[in-house]
């Protein structure tokens, strides 16, 4: 009572600190709930009644000569300790690090020093202290590719082959688009909307089938849910804070577009680099040329939104790049760091991106037509921008 | 990481078909462009295989084993005293003048080390596997008390020649053996020779893969020649419940053998007591490098079946082999089953003028 009058004069100090003191209280009482809960809760009658379960995922296998390194997480709920390692059902010699047990989403890498045969498969079995085995196939066994200047230069081009060239490629049809009246360029919008939402689903199912590799703490398909949902979100405010005006509100549409199709082409470098890392040459050759002849729609897409008041040179080039480079990146990722949980965030990211350009092209096509939206002419276009991804696909199998 | 590859590319799956019926053949030329040449190594050419610096030094037969040792003492179980160790029981004689020998077995739960760091929980006869090498002299009067100490109903079943009720398979005689109570089989020693014992309760696979075996020799009233005498078991170990073994042996430790070589002097007879128990594999073999012996096949008559290098046994199939190691060195045994050799089932004999 003394102090009232020094506590009234730092009343929003000490309400503060009150503020503080009730968004803290929860959290405390949930600790020492937790802590209880794990002391004597009903844990220990639950754990009893079952054996541990375990879960390691080998993540990555790289070969060098004479030499497997094979990386490993623990995605399981308790501590794994790796006892002994198979290879091709045979015991063999191997060093751990940092050591045999790994915590919860620990990692490590085991070095077994084998005889490897190129061309031929192996199986690596990781066998832990309670006898569980895990075990990861090496479908057709070739030296792992390091980062040096060859090999870097070779995935650079490949990512170009298959990204750059293509999409510009693409953008060479902008002086077509010019000349076209409102109507047809809305087709090739809806076209493009076709071709999209191709890509997109195509992404998201790479990015699921991906999960599925994913170390299950890490939760797969949460991941995938993160990224797609992230990058929906994300480009939906970019394209709220950028298109203030009508003029480079189209332009923007085409920088999303290229963006999102840019993530998508990250994806296609993953797929490259990932089969060349499990020596599936001849799928390589194929990857490429087959995502050749079907990038070269997306440089359409692209252009189609800018189609009628035009773009600068540098703008043209600019979209290219965005969409046509990260396919590079991929081919480095994919080639020399291959990992599950990057490729099916960055195919999920892609696949949201495409998701929330469909919906933007979408806006702009409305935003310009008189009455209807989906007229004749722009449900053909829709469903044609879906024909050509599926049979441009075909056609390279073919 | 391949599931990724072509799942990814599921809307041309017929891609990676593709690639399979195209081949490289035309399209190589393509990739190599892609890929300098020297930078992945040319088919059949790999440096040979290096111990990475920091690991222990492998041990003989180079790096195809298991890394690391078992803690024989932790288990109270050594594989190198299980060759020699033989239960002979409580003897005493009858009103009618016959022997009686009395044994005691008690079944029960124990997690043992198979192979360094791998712990099986195992059925155990005496907390070993195999249980213990129980011997006696045809025309003897055996009795063998089982006590089941166990999580699970239990038997012993003898190979020989006994009653229905002494036959330990449930619904006969004592049935099945529940946890806690007890049985006493009682029968002759007869025929003599190389036999085993087993759990026959229900479901059977699971009670023997689980290691509830031993073996039982029954010595010819006339005995064999003196002789170093071994025993040698051949197990294996489903350590998944996938119903394929993981870890194969003899007696129980995979590799154990090459670590611990088992040492025998030149020109001795040495006489093996070798049974195969393996669960889940048909059939299991040895074969002794640098070297042949007499085989007895079920040890049954004194007479050798034959002369030979390698002998496969059916599971349950068993025989008495005795030979001598002319010169010093060591000389390797594994199954002939290369698969198993690699998977644990190997070892060593070390011939020496000193011998053990």
């Amino acid at each position: 009572m003394a102090s009232e009058s020094a506590a009234a004069g730092s009343t929003p100090v000490a309400s503060r600190g009150r503020v503080w003191g009730y968004a803290l209280l929860p959290l405390v009482l949930l600790g020492l709930f937790v802590l209880f809960f794990l002391r004597v809760g009903p844990l220990g009658v639950l754990r009893a009644a079952f054996p541990p379960v375990e879960d390691l995922t080998i993540t990555r296998v790289a070969l060098r000569p004479g030499l497997m390194e094979v990386f490993l997480t623990n995605g399981g709920p308790a501590a794994v300790t790796v006892a002994q390692v198979l290879v091709d059902d045979a015991y063999w010699h191997f060093t751990i690090h940092p050591g045999p047990t790994l915590p919860r989403l620990g990692r490590a890498t085991i070095t077994i020093p084998y005889p490897w045969v190129q061309g031929e498969a192996h199986t690596i079995t990781v066998l832990t202290g309670s006898g569980l085995t895990f075990a990861h196939i090496v479908e057709v066994a070739t030296e792992s590719p390091r980062p040096t200047r060859a090999f870097l230069l070779s995935f650079t081009l490949l990512g170009a082959y298959v990204g750059v060239v293509p999409v510009f490629v693409g953008v060479l049809w902008f002086p077509f688009l010019r000349r076209l009246s409102r109507r047809w360029v809305h087709f090739f919008l809806s076209l493009t909307a076709g071709l999209l939402v191709f890509l997109g689903v195509d992404a998201l199912e790479g990015a699921l089938s991906s999960a599925g590799a994913v170390p299950g703490a890490l939760r797969g398909t949460a991941l995938v849910a993160m990224g797609l949902l992230g990058s929906i979100l994300a480009l939906l405010v970019v394209g709220r804070l950028a298109g203030g005006r009508a003029a480079s509100s189209r332009l923007v549409v085409s920088y999303l577009i290229a963006a999102g199709i840019g993530l998508h082409n990250l994806g296609e470098g993953l797929a490259i680099g990932a089969a060349y890392n499990l020596g599936q040459i001849a799928l390589v050759t194929l990857l490429v040329t087959g995502f050749m002849l079907h990038n070269t729609t997306e440089g359409l897409g692209i252009v189609a939104p800018v189609a009628r008041e035009g773009a600068a040179l540098r703008h043209l080039l600019a979209l290219g790049m965005v969409a046509g480079a990260p396919t590079i990146g991929g081919t480095w990722i994919g080639g020399f760091t291959y990992s599950p949980i990057l490729a099916t965030l960055f195919l999920a990211v892609g696949a949201g991106a495409i998701f929330q350009v469909v919906v933007e092209v979408g806006r702009l096509v409305a935003s310009e037509a008189a009455r209807e939206v989906a007229t004749l002419l722009n449900t053909a276009g829709f469903v044609l921008g879906l024909a050509i991804m599926y049979f441009t696909g075909l056609f390279v199998a073919l | 990481m391949s599931s990724m590859v072509s799942n990814f590319l599921s809307r041309r799956g017929f891609l990676a078909a593709a690639a399979g019926l195209v081949g490289g053949a035309g399209l190589l030329p393509l990739a190599a462009r892609g890929f300098p040449a020297g930078q992945s190594p040319p088919p059949g050419e790999h440096v040979p295989p290096a111990v990475p610096a920091g690991s222990a030094a492998p041990p003989a037969h180079g790096l195809n084993t298991a890394v690391g040792e078992v803690d024989v003492r932790r288990m109270a179980y050594d594989p190198s005293a299980f060759l020699t160790a033989f239960e002979r029981g409580r003897v005493s004689r009858l009103p009618d003048g016959r022997t009686l020998r009395e044994f005691q077995v008690v079944a029960y739960d124990k997690p043992i080390e198979i192979a360094p760091g791998v712990i099986f929980p195992a059925w155990t006869f005496n907390g070993t596997v195999p249980g213990p090498t129980l011997r006696a002299r045809e025309g003897e009067r055996i009795r063998v008390k089982l006590v089941n100490a166990g999580t699970h109903p239990h038997t012993i079943h003898f190979h020989g020649i006994h009653t229905a009720a002494m036959d330990g398979v449930p619904g006969l005689g004592a049935g099945e053996v529940p946890p806690g109570k007890s049985t006493v089989y009682h029968f002759d020693a007869e025929p003599f020779g190389l036999h085993l014992y087993h759990c026959h309760a229900l479901p059977l696979k699971r009670h023997i893969a689980k290691g509830l075996y031993g073996v039982f020799i029954i010595d010819p009233a006339t005995g064999r020649p003196p002789a170093r005498e071994l025993v040698m078991v051949m197990n294996a170990f489903d350590t998944n419940f996938d119903g394929k073994n993981e870890v194969y042996a003899v007696n129980t430790v995979a590799f154990h053998y090459a670590r611990h070589p088992i040492r025998v002097r030149r020109g001795e007879l040495v006489r093996i007591y070798l049974v195969n128990m393996t669960e889940f594999d048909p059939i299991n073999s040895l074969h002794i490098h640098g070297n042949f012996f007499h085989v007895y096949r079920t040890g049954t008559r004194l007479q050798a079946w034959e002369y030979t290098d390698t002998i496969m046994l059916c599971q349950a199939e068993r025989a008495v082999l005795e030979l001598r190691f002319p010169y010093p060195g060591r000389y390797m045994f594994h199954a002939h089953q290369s698969e198993f050799t690699e998977l644990g089932w190997m070892g060593f004999f070390e011939v020496s003028d000193h011998g053990v």
